[in-house]
């Protein structure tokens, strides 16, 4: 595992695109070999910072730091610190992945013997060695993704961008996507920045910037996050409901809320609150039940709705409009 | 410096390894040129019999087609440029550790290493046509057509590193390829003609790259018979020699080349 220094930072850091403010004064740490989400709805502004901090787009005031090289004066240096997915495939369909992968060996410079091993290695990692000789337009969409992840790390980088990695993939390739990410973690010194609108995605992050409107509104570990929700949630139900809520003001000092003969309350946490709690609880319990919040519960708290319902018109916009800029 | 030159070559080596991929486009880069000897040459080539003493209009025409393929085939590269940025492809290449002018000058070498391989094809017509080929003219064909193209490939590359759609991209190189081609001797002599027609064509660099071509393969041609030289354009009533041709067409090859890499350097 990397040191624990700060491979990417970002100060102040704002984008507009016209009227258009994508990015506003937005400021963050990473630490190596860390995973770091970026977690919001479409338009949120993930996918500007990305191109910001991969040299593809120029911020409009702020600055960023990345392997401690800056985005603006250092771009070659930069552009070696740094693997990257897209959300969009980045590949040359016509040629094989083994074209693909010479193609990228060769823009980075890399030494013949060391490309091979490498390729080799990546290769039987995401499972496409044996296709390595095929054209990629021949390939599904997940074989392309886990490609391109391969190849993003060809040239050792020190911080690998994930844009949206398993946007349009099923169900059960977002899961192998994912078990090669984690897996890359304990294999190589690596930190790994990805975005992404799926909150359960986001738990398997160490940290996560949770983004809207192109303003961070809250950054830390996905466990604390929940934490600041109000810890676990407990559903219980009891034979006399009254007598239920009448106990768990006076004897816990709890707030419990009712709801079809549903009583549900928070508790710091919850495993550790229930095994007490029941043996100790003088109403009859019908059933009992503790859930932690999900991301959703957080993003919904900091931001007043769901993740997923958002107003089309001003985002799809901005989204059309960042393409034009790409 | 390593940027630049790690650039050309991996930008050219992929532009060539496309090209071999793609067979129906060797065909294609062909079909016009060819198409335009043949019925052209059939049709015209009695009617108008000598251009020049000893130079019959097939023999005129030929050089010029050899250009129009060169001109073809280099134009085109910048489909390569709007293809990439469609297909996502041109990012890779953007967060590479490339510079910019290294792109730029890689997708022209590789343009131009086809259009030459192209444009040498087309010698095998030679005997066909009735044009005698030595050694000696061939060697200096080469820098000729190396010049020439990535001169258009510039051009190509220029138009193209603002465009989106590879459709958009056909359009405008249709508008710029056929006045081009039209007005640039391959089908006729610029320096007789109406005012108009010759001041549109000499300033078509492309003239200049058809003349030093057709001196190159003519002069011995048309020698032998009259023992006078007829071919060069002439601008302000000075003739151009082989050298004064390559210069006009080497000049505008660098200005398109420099904005080309300006306008590609400043897109994000």
């Amino acid at each position: 595992m990397a040191d624990r220094t700060d491979i990417v930072e970002v100060e102040e850091l704002s984008k507009n695109f016209g009227q258009l403010t994508a990015v506003d004064r937005v400021s963050f740490k990473v630490n190596g070999g860390e995973i770091f989400g970026f977690l919001g709805p479409n338009g949120a502004g993930k996918t500007t910072t990305i191109n910001i901090l991969c040299t593809l787009l120029r911020p409009t005031s702020g600055r960023a730091l990345v392997n401690g090289y800056d985005v603006i004066k250092q771009r070659t240096q930069v552009r070696c610190s740094i693997g990257l997915v897209f959300q969009d495939p980045t590949l040359d369909e016509y040629l094989t992945a083994e074209q693909n992968l010479n193609f990228h060996a060769y823009a980075y410079g890399i030494p013949k013997d060391i490309r091979r091993k490498r390729m080799r290695e990546l290769l039987e990692l995401v499972e496409l060695w044996d296709r390595r000789k095929n054209r990629v337009r021949t390939y599904s969409g997940g074989m392309k993704r886990r490609l391109e992840i391969a190849r993003g790390l060809l040239h050792h980088p020190k911080v690998l961008f994930l844009d949206e990695p398993t946007l349009g993939l099923d169900p059960q390739t977002r899961r192998r996507i994912w078990d090669y990410i984690l897996a890359l973690r304990q294999q190589e010194e690596l930190t790994i920045f990805l975005t992404t609108h799926y909150m359960d995605e986001a738990e398997n992050c160490d940290r996560i910037a949770i983004i809207d409107y192109g303003r961070i509104v809250a950054l830390d570990s996905p466990d604390k996050l929940k934490d600041n929700v109000g810890g676990d949630l407990v559903s219980l139900k009891a034979e006399n409901t009254e007598a239920a809520i009448a106990e768990l003001k006076e004897s816990y000092h709890l707030e419990p809320v009712t709801e079809n003969g549903m009583v549900t309350f928070n508790v710091p946490h919850g495993e550790t609150f229930l095994p007490d709690f029941i043996r100790s609880f003088n109403s009859h319990l019908l059933s009992i039940s503790v859930r932690r919040p999900t991301l959703d519960d957080v993003f919904i708290k900091l931001t007043g709705r769901a993740i997923r319902e958002q107003e089309v018109g001003l985002r799809d916009q901005m989204r059309t409009m960042m393409k034009g800029h790409r | 410096m390593t940027a630049v030159f790690r650039g050309v070559w991996v930008i050219a080596y992929r532009e060539l390894l496309r090209f071999v991929q793609e067979r129906s486009r060797i065909v294609s880069s062909f079909a016009m040129p060819l198409l335009f000897l043949v019925i052209f040459g059939a049709g015209f080539n009695r009617i108008i019999g000598a251009v020049t003493p000893g130079v019959d209009f097939i023999q005129f025409m030929y050089p010029g087609i050899i250009a129009m393929t060169v001109l073809m085939n280099s134009v085109m590269s910048g489909l390569s440029v709007v293809w990439d940025r469609e297909f996502g492809f041109l990012k890779e290449v953007l967060v590479a550790p490339l510079s910019r002018g290294g792109i730029v000058l890689g997708k022209a070498a590789g343009a131009a290493t086809v259009a030459v391989a192209q444009g040498f094809i087309l010698l095998i017509l030679s005997p066909i046509v009735g044009v005698s080929l030595n050694p000696l003219l061939v060697i200096k064909l080469v820098p000729m057509l190396i010049i020439l193209s990535l001169s258009l490939s510039g051009l190509g590359i220029l138009v193209a590193s603002r465009m989106r759609s590879q459709q958009g991209f056909q359009l405008i190189v249709q508008l710029i390829i056929f006045p081009l081609i039209f007005l640039s001797g391959i089908f006729f002599p610029v320096n007789n003609v109406p005012v108009w027609l010759e001041v549109l064509s000499k300033v078509n660099p492309l003239t200049y790259g058809v003349d030093a071509i057709r001196q190159l393969f003519l002069a011995g041609e048309a020698a032998a018979t009259t023992g006078d030289f007829v071919f060069g354009v002439t601008v302000f009533g000075h003739t151009m020699s082989i050298a004064e041709d390559i210069l006009i067409v080497a000049v505008f090859g660098v200005i398109v080349m420099l904005l080309a890499i300006w306008s590609f350097s400043r897109q994000e």
